[in-house]
This record gives structure tokens, C-alpha cells and sequence, in this order.
């Protein structure tokens, strides 16, 4: 490990004490430290989306994050969205029955972009265009985009 | 791909940061890391060391002075996009962050990240050109003040001696009866812009132009303003023609280009840019709805 | 959505996934998720340039770094491998010679991105350092970069142990071509550029691959879309029994044709942990999927009409060039798709397409969504907008007079197809479709809407397109069922899962047999240890070939159950139903013997009789072979505004009108309409996979291969019709390409309609807001401004 660094941090409301070296980005670290492996990569150039987390409430690429920068910061996965007992949050029943969902790659990253736009927007009905610009960062190939935007149309529209 | 490897500093002030910077060898300054990470990502970029600003606490903050904004160079776009102070002093900037890459993007990219990485087809650069933003770097030497038409010395190079950190810029409040514009073309809406026009605007009692500023992207290394066309506009009557005089201006203006968009095709844009910016900016500075 | 249980009538239901909850959770496990103990990571080091001789290759940098295992180039891996190529090649009519790739470059490289050596360390990084480390030294060869011109005579040679770059001529060609031309009143000629673009899962292909000393079998985790066909190569390559391979398709993350083909790297991964003897993966990053993973769509058509005063067809010539980059995978098959395509819903009496497939120093090419047939789709339809043009028809109307009627189907089309048999249209009504599709998206008022749009200055346009897709390709599929004394219904298949929503299908059409909840099913999929035999996800055929398949295996499954049931509650078979999983007594409710009870009974108790002295075990497996494709047909109309001052084009609406038969998920379908027809917007307006003079790529990452987002993605409008194909029990056809063969043509004629006053003319895709602005300008200066 080149130049071993400790970081503090909290992911899915648990502390976390751990080594990192500095080049690990946070995807990384999530996916292969921490066992968590909901949180994709799709291109690691930040594009795609597919690596969408919260730090401290807001949504980044965590592959253009280092774990190191995550070091005192909440950080929020997939695995954290459904309740303990398996079920689903509004957001995930929704894009199950909209068919939001097709080979699930970009799922995770999608979910966190709309909790996130679901906490901001509190409560006040969104259009479709804020919806499809805030998704627009989340590249999906399977799904033409409609059933997602049809899921966060139920829920936050 | 994964990035080579790389000492990792985070100081909490700027003096460390400075001081940093100054002493290691192929260091890099670490802002929002939306551009630099996926250079690295990618094994583009290979520093020894990475100079994380993100905990100078200092570097952060969006501020009112008597001459308009101050703002932080480490402050994130999300923080511009949803500042009502930066809304109400400074529209142009407010409506051009709102285009930056995409919300995931903003949250972390910073204003002072855009400005030093300098893409030719970023939205920043062009309002801080249209602005005349002053820009104020510390370094070993002391701290020292840029105005922003100096800053770009090449493609994706700033004018920063080394060592030198971007502090915080300064932008002049929006004057009032004056109104501004930013639009961009691009393929698809959070792509970095292909051309990008900034325009601002004052109109006088007697519905002349008093100032008018306008600025280009994506045209050439660094953001173009276009004196002529500002001049020409300079007392004339808010007027179509007066739109498209400067739109011709900006279509003749030299332009670079590559094989998917031509420097023709992006001159054609930036006539475009030009005269419905001009259009949209008068109009917000109160001036007849048909111009 | 129904999710009612019961009544057994599962198919036609819009069901819930049985896919989507592990992974709504993050809980679904990816070919990258896998992880067991010393697990090596690799990379690959890979050829910078597009063609050159390799010098040397100097590893003793990269080998000393700590943390790698090992670097291997060629020579390392020919140890374990019984042959130097794959042997991918299809037996394929007017190939003239193969080109099978290796799995790293021997002595040539072809294409900026083939594999050179394998890179094994304790982690990806170290991997990717030390790649950084290796010495490569390439003599640069000149290079084949353009297909036309690399046919020309004098072009440099694209492979120098190849004859020349025309690796097949072939064509299709039936009736009186000359003849039609001839005598006829009209003729529309026009040349066409369509270039590369790609599949582009969200998940890049990879592969885990482990030996396992003890039973001496090698697993290889790989995220295929054939994992057959993989087990197949590494058979024939590695001098394995079918007995020690096995392939596992863990989630896959999406297909869309990138992972059906075998990749060099899906056989030096496993060579090189053979060699190790430690298991390795290897995931490919985004910058190796533009580069490595094969791509297709390049295509330069020069095609000429012959048409009657009326507007019908008289006969189709020209000439097809295709760039089948630096292999072949895929022998002919994609531009003979894209020649058969061409004819779509329509009574073409002649037609000769001559094909040239060249060799190219670009990443080789192989099926991608829609796998040729969106261009032979678009070239048709641009020229019968053509001939609408010239004869001052209504663009629907030239369409309505060249349709197959219904009351013509089958209808046999005299071109033979790769099995030899003919080009048969099973069923379909496609002047219905059309007029579905017209009613749906206001086509009789839609010029006073451009009119009205026009007087404020914009430009808005309709657009319309009609097409076939050919489905359900054969040969066969297999699908097993079975119920333990657990009581779990188990549905094992040699389909593969890439999102399609394979496993729902099949717990749907098993659920309509046994009437049990398709969410109660356990279905295995993409698993050569499940199933012996299998072909996979290509050509839109798992619901046809697997789906037929499941009906088949759980209807002799449930009548075994009533067999032995009838034993158990001693009543004859003939008054047995199944309903919600217990074989009862037709109108004697509670009178009845669980699906479990029987497989209990089934299972055999040591020194008793099997009830109905049926064979042990309540299972039952079926194949289903095909015997012909079943067509799948559509009508798009989109509308667009096209902005004359910078060439942007968006979309306004879209109308689909599709039919696949009957349909067992109504949702799923949609899904494959939706995601397809979006591919074909990215491949009309954004993709284009770009290369330099020198065969260097220049769009190799997301950011510069632009995929479509949601912001720009249209909404669409989706109708169904339903003709059942009388190929198969269900009656179903394929949907997962159809979206994307309709799209490009619909779209392109939106935008010539949009700007009708300037009678432009769009001969190229993707369509790109300089080029558009181009034709404008040329348009404009040769007549008044509009
Ligand atoms: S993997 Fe982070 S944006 Fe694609
Ligand atoms: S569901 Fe497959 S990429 Fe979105």
C-alpha cells in the first residue's frame, strides 16, 4: 500500500475506522473494503453515474472521490435505502412497478440521485424535466429512461 | 482504470497549502476532483502528490462586499446554483452554473476548479470573462491579484506561478437596468459546450446602451470577448440590427476547430449565441419585449 | 399491474420482475461482486497502434514490481492452448477466407486495443502500473481505416497473412432485376454513410476464472450473453472435456450484442490461470469496452429504386459496403441482415444487393442491437421518401401502396437464409399498423400544425418508418422443470438473463401450467452446469425458443402430476385440473394432492413402488426447435423540431405501433420497445464511434461517445397489436431489437419533413448538428431564405 492513510467515517449510519491507500477512490473502497458492492462501476471518468452515493446528504460520483477525502463524512449507500426487514423504500417499489429497472446496473446510482432530489424537493411536486435533467446523470441503456421518470413522477411529481 | 499512485495532503490552511505546493515535486492541486479525477482515472495525469483543498475551511463562502460577490474558490457549484445572494447580485453566474455538468457533478465540483482546469467549453470561464472577475491567488511570494483576462495562458493552463493557489474571485454586482444572458449549444444539455455565449447589458433612461459586455466559449483555448461588437453597441438603440451587428462581429471572429465541429460551423453558433443572448439580456434589463 | 394470483393466466400479465428486488437492494451479485480467497486481478496491455509488426515485448519491469504474479504475452499462454486461434468462425456462405482472432496478438497487431499480454497481480492497480512498465516495441504499418477505400486497389493490406482486405463478397439476388429497370417510369438513387456505434452495457464484459485442482474443473464466471458458445471455445482451446468447463453468468449487467460474441479475453483470463493455477479476474474498464468489445454499423450503401408512375416498386440494386474491422466473428451475418431487412413490410419484385466486406484495422465487428438491420430498414425508407417526394405522394401513402396484405401471409420472399431455408413471413397486418400508427399521432392534421408552427418560425416535422424484424432464431433452446420434496419449482435453461427480464418470462409461462405465483419460481439461467445444452441471447429469440420451451417441459410436468395424483386420490386423470399448485378433483375443491405431495411420493421411498409406476422424480425437460423465424413488425412516427440556425434537432413525440404476437409480459415488452427505440435515437443523433486517419479511436470514453440521457431521451407512446405466429404454442415473437431497426428511419424522415421548404437530404448517421447545418446552409444559399 502506497502511503496508508487511517480515515473515520460513517457509511449507512455505522462508524467505520480503516486504512486506505490515497489513489483508492471511494467506489473502491465501498465495494471491495467494505464489502458493499451495490454501488457500481460503470466508467470510473465520471459519467456514467452508475457509482452515485451521498456524502453527507448530497449525491457524488464515488469514483471521483477518494476515500481519503471521505475521511469524517456520512456517506450513504444502496444497501442503506430498504428498511432493515427487506422493504422496499417508496422509490425502489416505484421503479419495480414502473419498470424503472431493467438489468439493475444503473439501479443504485439511480436511487440515490432521486432520495436525494426526493429530501431536497421536500414535499413540493416536481415536473418531468426537473426530473429527467437531475436523472440525466445517470446513464441507462436498457431502460429508454421512461419507467424511471414514470417511478419519480409518482412519487416526488 | 485506476490512478497511478500518489502522496495524499490535506493541510487545513492555505499557508500549509501553499507551502506545499511549493516544496513537493509534481504536486496538483486538488479542488472538486471532477476534472482531475478522471484524468487520473484514466492515467492522463500521474502527480506525486495531491493537494487536497477541501479542508481550508476558508475557501468556502459565498459573500456580499460593496463592490458585489467575494466568493471562495473551493465553494461547490450546488452551493452557487442554490445561493440567493449570488441570484440577486449576479444572474449571469446564477444561470450559467445551473448548466455545469450535472447535479451529481456539482455538488462537488468547485467554482475556483472550473476556472484553473480552464476546459474551452466550460461555462465558468465565460462568465468570469464577461465579468471581468478579478481573481486572487496566494502563493510564496504573498498574494497577488489576476484579472481573469489574464489568467489563461494556454489550453488548460492558468497563469499560476508555482506554488501559487486560486483564493477567491471577485465579481462586480450586477448594475442596475442591466440585464444578462447565458446560453450554450451542446448535443446533449449537461455536455460541455460547443460554443457558449455570455451577454450582458445596461440600458440607459433614454433606452441607449450603456454597457454591454459579451463573452465566448468553446471558440478558442480560453473564453473570447468580443470588443468590437461591445463597442458597436455602446449607445445604440436595443434594436435587432443592433443584435445582429454584434452576432456578425461574433460569427467573424477567429476560431479554432476540430473535424466533428469546424471553427466555421462554430463561428455560425456563435453568431447565433450572440444575437439571442443580446435578445434575452435586454429584455431582462427591462428593455421592449419585440427586441 | 395485476398481481393477482391465481386462475392460472399468468402470460399476458403484466407481472412484478421476479429480477428487481435484489437488485433495487444493491444486493444483486455482478461479475465484478465476485470475490473468493486469493483471487489475482488482471489487466491487459494493449496495442496503441492500429496495425504494426511486434518487435519485442519486454515484461522484466512489469514482472518485478511488487505485488504481480505474473506477466504473460503469447508464447506463455500457447503452453496451455491446443490451437493459436479461436475458432469463432460461422460456416458462412461467400467468406472467403476466415479471420479468427487469437487470444493475444502473436506477431501482428490489427486494431488499437487488441490484447498483447496479460497482466496478473494481487490487485487491479498493481496490475495497471505494472502494465505501465511494459515495453512494447511496434513496427507501425500503414493502415486500413475506411472500408471503401480499403477496397480500392493498392489500399495497404489490413492484415498482412490475409490475401487482401475483401474478406467476403456476397449478395442477395432474386427476380428480374435488369428487367425492372428498364421498363420503368422512375428512378430514385442515393448513397448512403452509416457509421460504427456500439452496444454499451452499463456493466463492461468480464470474467472470474478458476481451476479447481481437486475436481479438475475450471469454472469461468463470465458476463456473456453465451455462455455455451464460451464453453464451447474454451474446450476446443484449452483440450478440456465438456466435464471440466464450466461457465456461470453471474447478474449481467446488460448485453445489447457486446457480450454474445467470445472475446480474446474471455480465454486468456482462464489460459493465464491455468498457468497460475490461482484464480483471476479480470473486468474490462470503460476505456478497453470503446476499444476491445466489438461494435458494428459501419456501412456505405449505394442503392438505386426503380418504381412504377403509381408509385409501386418495380425492383432495388446496388452495392453494400461493410466494415467487418480486424476479425470476422460473425462471418456475413450482419450485412446479409441488413441487405434482407431492407425489403421490410413491402412487395419488392427485384432486388440484387452486391456486398463487400472489408477488412478494416478497427476493433472487429459483431451484432449489435438490431445487428444490421436498422440500416437496411433506414435505406429503404429513405428512398421511399424519395420516391413520395418525386411522384408528390403522401409519404404514407407510397408505404400503403407497396404493403404485403395480410391476406398474403405466410408470405415467401425468395431469398435464402442462412439456414438455407427461405425468408417466410409468418404473420402480421401491415397496413394496420400503419394506420394505427397515423391515427395515434395525428398524421391527417399534423401539416396545419406545421403551418401554424412555421409562421412563428419553427420547424417541426413528422416522421414515419415501417419495418420487419426477423426473431426467434433457432436452432433450439431447452428448458427443464422440476419440484423436490421442498416443494420449490426449480426452471433451469440455457436462455441467458442480461435484464431482458428472462427469468420472469419463463416463471410466467411455467406459473400459467402449474398455476403457482411466478414469484414462488426459482429459475436458473446462463449455467452450463444446469444445463448441457444452450445458445443463449442473440436475435431476439428467448421468449420464442426458451419460452416454448418452459410451456412445453411444465405442461408434460404437470401431466405427469395428474398421473400419479390420480393414483393418490384414486380418481382418473381426465377429471384432474391444477389450480394454485394442488392437482384436485375437477369441482371438488379441498379434494386434491399438492405439487409437493407428488414430488414427495415422486421422490421414491427405498423398497415401495412409484405411485403410477411413473419414472422417479417430478420433472420433466423440453427443447424447442424452431422451425423458421418469426417477424416481428412496427410503425414509428416521430415528430421533431429541428432548429435551422445550429442544426440541433429534438424530439417532440414519438408513436410506436408494435407487433410480437402475443405477448406473455406486456410490461417487458414495452421495456424492450422503450430501451431499443432509445438505442436508435443515440444512434441517429449521438453515437458514432469515431476514428482517426491513423485507425486511432478519438470517442474511447462516455464523454465523448455520447449514449442518450434522460433529458434527451423522448417519451414514448406505445400501442400494441397482436398477430400470433403460427411458428410456435404461444404464438409469440421476439421484441428486444425492434425498437432500434424502426428508429434511425423514423427520425431522419422527421427531420427532412421539418425542413421540407429546403428539401434537404440526410445521408448519414448519426446525424450531427454541424453536418445538418451544412445541408442548411447549402439549402439556403441555392434558394430564397425561408
Ligand atoms: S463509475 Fe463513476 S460515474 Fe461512472
Ligand atoms: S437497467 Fe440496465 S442500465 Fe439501467
Amino acid at each position: 500500500m502506497f502511503d496508508p492513510r487511517p480515515i473515520k467515517l460513517t457509511v449507512n449510519g455505522k462508524t467505520i475506522e480503516a486504512t486506505v491507500e490515497p489513489r483508492v477512490h471511494l467506489a473502491d473502497f465501498l465495494r471491495k473494503q467494505l464489502a458493499l458492492t451495490g454501488t457500481h462501476l460503470g466508467c470510473e471518468h465520471g459519467v456514467c453515474g452508475a457509482c452515485t452515493v451521498l456524502v453527507n446528504g448530497a449525491t457524488a460520483r464515488a469514483c471521483l472521490m477518494l476515500a481519503v477525502q471521505a475521511d469524517g463524512c456520512a456517506v450513504e449507500t444502496i444497501e442503506s435505502v430498504a428498511s432493515a426487514d427487506g422493504t422496499l423504500h417508496p422509490i425502489q417499489a416505484a421503479l419495480s412497478r414502473h419498470h424503472g429497472l431493467q438489468c439493475g446496473y444503473c439501479t443504485p446510482g439511480v436511487v440515490m440521485t432521486l432520495l436525494e432530489l426526493q429530501r431536497e424537493s421536500a414535499g413540493s411536486a416536481l415536473p418531468e424535466d426537473k426530473i429527467r435533467t437531475a436523472l440525466s446523470g445517470n446513464l441507462c441503456r436498457c431502460t429508454g429512461y421512461q419507467g424511471m421518470v414514470d417511478a419519480a413522477l409518482e412519487i416526488l411529481g | 482504470m485506476k490512478a497511478p499512485p500518489f502522496h495524499y495532503h490535506a493541510p487545513d490552511d492555505l499557508a500549509s497549502a501553499v507551502a506545499l505546493l511549493a516544496t513537493l515535486e509534481n504536486a496538483r492541486v486538488l479542488a472538486g476532483g471532477q476534472s482531475l479525477m478522471p484524468m487520473m482515472n484514466l492515467r492522463l495525469a500521474g502527480p506525486d502528490h495531491l493537494i487536497d483543498l477541501g479542508r481550508i475551511a476558508d475557501l468556502r463562502r459565498i459573500e456580499e462586499t460593496p463592490q458585489g460577490l467575494r466568493i471562495g474558490a473551493m465553494t461547490t457549484q450546488r452551493a452557487l446554483e442554490k445561493s440567493d445572494l449570488v441570484r440577486r447580485l449576479c444572474p449571469l453566474l446564477a444561470e450559467a452554473v445551473a448548466l455545469v455538468g450535472h447535479q451529481q457533478t456539482r455538488n462537488r465540483g468547485t467554482l475556483g476548479g472550473s476556472l484553473c482546469h480552464l476546459d474551452p467549453g466550460a461555462e465558468l470561464p465565460v462568465v468570469a470573462a464577461a465579468l471581468d472577475a478579478v481573481l486572487h491567488v496566494a502563493g510564496p511570494a504573498g498574494a497577488r491579484r489576476i484579472a481573469f483576462r489574464d489568467f489563461p495562458l494556454d489550453y488548460l493552463t492558468p497563469s499560476l506561478a508555482p506554488g501559487e493557489v486560486l483564493t477567491h474571485v471577485d465579481i462586480a454586482r450586477a448594475p442596475a437596468n442591466s440585464g444578462a444572458a447565458f446560453l450554450e449549444f451542446n448535443r446533449r444539455p449537461a455536455d460541455f459546450a460547443i460554443v457558449s455565449a455570455a451577454a450582458t447589458l445596461t440600458l440607459g433612461v433614454d433606452g441607449r446602451i450603456t454597457q454591454a459586455a459579451i463573452a465566448l466559449g468553446g471558440v478558442s483555448h480560453a473564453p473570447v470577448r468580443l470588443a468590437q461588437a461591445e463597442a458597436g453597441l455602446i449607445g445604440a438603440r436595443a434594436s435587432v440590427s443592433a443584435w445582429e451587428s454584434a452576432a456578425h462581429l461574433a460569427a467573424q471572429s477567429p476560431c479554432d476547430g476540430d473535424e466533428l465541429y469546424p471553427a466555421d460551423y462554430r463561428q455560425e453558433l456563435s453568431g447565433v449565441l450572440v444575437r439571442r443572448a443580446l435578445a434575452i439580456a435586454c429584455q431582462r434589463a427591462g428593455g421592449a419585449a419585440h427586441v | 399491474m395485476n398481481e393477482r394470483h391465481g386462475g392460472g393466466d399468468w402470460i399476458g400479465r403484466s407481472a412484478a420482475r421476479v429480477e428487481d428486488q435484489v437488485l433495487l437492494r444493491g444486493g444483486a451479485r455482478f461479475l465484478d461482486d465476485i470475490v473468493m480467497p486469493d483471487l489475482a486481478e488482471a489487466t491487459f496491455v494493449r496495442s496503441p497502434l492500429a496495425h504494426g509488426v511486434i518487435r519485442s515485448i519486454n515484461c522484466d519491469a512489469a514482472r518485478a514490481l511488487p505485488g504481480v504474479h505474473a506477466v504473460y504475452v503469447f508464447a506463455d499462454l500457447r503452453r496451455v492452448l491446443t490451437q493459436d486461434a479461436i475458432p469463432l468462425a460461422l460456416p458462412a456462405g461467400g467468406l472467403r477466407f476466415d479471420v479468427d482472432p487469437t487470444c493475444l496478438a502473436i506477431d501482428e497487431v490489427c486494431y488499437v486495443g487488441e490484447p498483447v499480454a496479460i497482466v496478473v497481480a494481487t490487485t487491479r492497480r498493481i496490475a495497471e502500473d505494472a502494465a505501465a512498465l511494459v515495453e512494447l516495441d511496434i513496427e507501425a504499418l500503414p493502415v486500413v481505416v475506411d472500408p471503401v477505400e480499403g477496397l480500392q486497389p493498392g489500399a495497404p493490406e489490413a492484415r498482412l497473412t490475409c490475401p487482401d482486405n475483401l474478406v467476403a463478397r456476397t449478395k442477395v439476388d432474386y427476380g428480374d432485376v435488369e428487367g425492372a429497370f428498364e421498363g420503368a417510369a422512375h428512378v430514385v438513387r442515393e448513397t448512403f454513410r452509416l457509421n460504427k456505434g456500439g452496444g454499451h452495457p452499463m456493466e463492461p464484459r468480464g470474467v472470474v476464472a478458476r481451476h479447481d485442482e481437486l475436481t479438475d474443473q475450471l469454472t469461468l464466471w463470465n458476463s456473456t450473453q453465451m455462455p455455451h458458445r464460451a464453453k464451447a471455445m474454451l474446450v476446443a482451446t484449452l483440450g478440456l472435456s465438456e466435464r471440466q468447463v464450466r461457465v456461470v453468468t453471474p447478474e449481467v449487467g446488460g448485453g445489447f450484442g457486446t457480450k454474445a460474441v467470445f472475446h480474446p479475453e474471455e480465454l486468456a483470463t482462464p489460459a493465464a490461470a491455468l498457468l497460475l493455477k490461482r484464480p483471476i479476474k479480470w473486468v474490462e474498464d470503460r476505456f478497453e469496452s470503446f476499444t476491445a468489445s466489438i461494435g458494428e454499423r459501419e456501412q456505405i450503401w449505394t442503392v438505386e429504386a426503380a418504381f412504377e408512375a403509381d408509385g409501386r416498386l418495380r425492383g432495388i440494386r446496388g452495392t453494400l459496403v461493410y466494415d467487418h474491422g480486424a476479425a470476422t466473428p460473425y462471418g456475413i451475418a450482419l450485412p446479409f441482415n441488413a441487405a434482407t431487412n431492407l425489403i421490410g413490410p413491402y412487395i419488392l419484385p427485384a432486388y440484387r444487393m452486391l456486398i463487400d466486406l472489408c477488412l478494416t484495422n478497427k476493433t472487429p465487428a459483431a451484432p449489435t442491437r438490431g445487428a444490421g438491420r436498422p440500416q437496411g430498414t433506414f435505406v429503404m425508407e429513405r428512398l421511399l421518401d424519395r420516391m413520395a417526394l418525386r411522384l408528390a405522394l403522401p409519404r404514407d401513402e407510397i408505404r400503403r401502396r407497396n404493403m404485403i396484405a395480410p391476406g398474403q401471409m405466410p408470405y415467401t420472399i425468395p431469398v435464402k437464409q442462412r439456414d438455407g431455408s427461405m425468408m417466410v413471413y409468418d404473420s402480421g397486418d401491415y397496413p394496420q399498423s400503419q394506420a394505427l400508427a397515423l391515427k395515434a399521432a395525428g398524421w391527417a392534421d399534423f401539416p396545419q400544425r406545421q403551418k401554424a408552427a412555421r409562421e412563428q418560425g419553427r420547424f417541426i416535422g413528422l416522421g414515419l418508418a415501417n419495418y420487419v424484424e426477423a426473431t426467434g432464431r433457432g436452432p433450439f433452446e431447452s428448458v427443464s422443470v422440476s419440484i423436490g420434496p421442498s416443494g420449490q419449482v426449480v426452471v433451469s435453461s440455457g436462455a441467458t438473463a442480461q435484464g431482458q427480464g428472462v427469468k420472469t418470462m419463463l416463471a410466467q409461462v411455467v406459473a400459467q401450467v402449474l398455476d403457482v405465483a411466478p414469484q414462488s419460481i426459482h429459475v436458473v439461467v446462463g449455467d452450463t452446469s444446469a444445463t448441457p445444452a444452450g445458445l443463449g441471447a442473440y436475435a431476439s429469440r428467448q421468449a420464442v425458443t426458451a419460452g416454448n420451451a418452459a410451456f412445453a417441459a411444465a405442461t408434460l410436468l404437470a401431466n405427469k402430476a395428474k398421473i400419479a395424483a390420480a393414483e393418490l386420490l384414486e380418481a382418473s386423470v381426465e377429471d384432474l385440473v391444477i389450480r394454485e399448485g394442488v392437482v384436485e378433483v375437477k369441482g371438488v375443491p379441498g379434494h386434491g394432492a399438492s405439487l409437493t405431495q407428488i414430488a414427495r411420493a415422486l421422490a421414491g421411498t427405498p423398497g415401495f413402488a412409484l405411485p403410477g409406476n411413473l419414472p422417479p422424480g417430478l420433472s420433466a425437460a423440453s427443447d424447442f426447435m424452431t422451425s423458421g423465424l418469426s417477424y416481428t413488425n412496427g410503425c414509428h412516427l416521430a415528430e421533431v423540431e429541428v432548429d435551422p440556425d445550429t442544426g440541433g434537432v429534438k424530439i417532440l413525440r414519438y408513436v410506436v405501433v408494435h407487433d410480437c404476437g402475443r405477448m406473455i409480459n406486456p410490461m417487458m415488452v414495452e421495456g424492450q420497445i422503450l430501451g431499443g427505440v432509445i438505442h436508435g435515437v443515440g444512434m441517429t443523433l449521438f453515437e458514432w464511434m469515431r476514428y482517426d486517419r491513423e485507425g486511432q479511436p478519438l470517442t474511447a470514453t462516455l464523454a465523448d461517445y455520447l449514449l442518450p440521457t434522460s433529458d434527451v431521451a423522448p417519451r414514448l407512446e406505445i400501442h400494441h397489436l397482436e398477430s400470433p405466429t403460427p411458428l410456435n404454442p404461444l404464438g409469440v415473437k421476439g421484441a428486444a431489437e425492434s425498437g432500434t431497426i424502426g428508429a434511425p428511419a423514423t427520425i431522419v424522415s422527421a427531420i427532412e419533413d421539418a425542413l421540407r421548404p429546403l428539401d434537404i437530404r440526410v445521408t448519414q448517421l448519426p446525424v450531427t448538428p454541424p453536418q445538418l447545418r451544412k445541408l442548411i446552409r447549402d439549402a439556403q444559399s441555392s434558394e430564397l431564405r425561408p
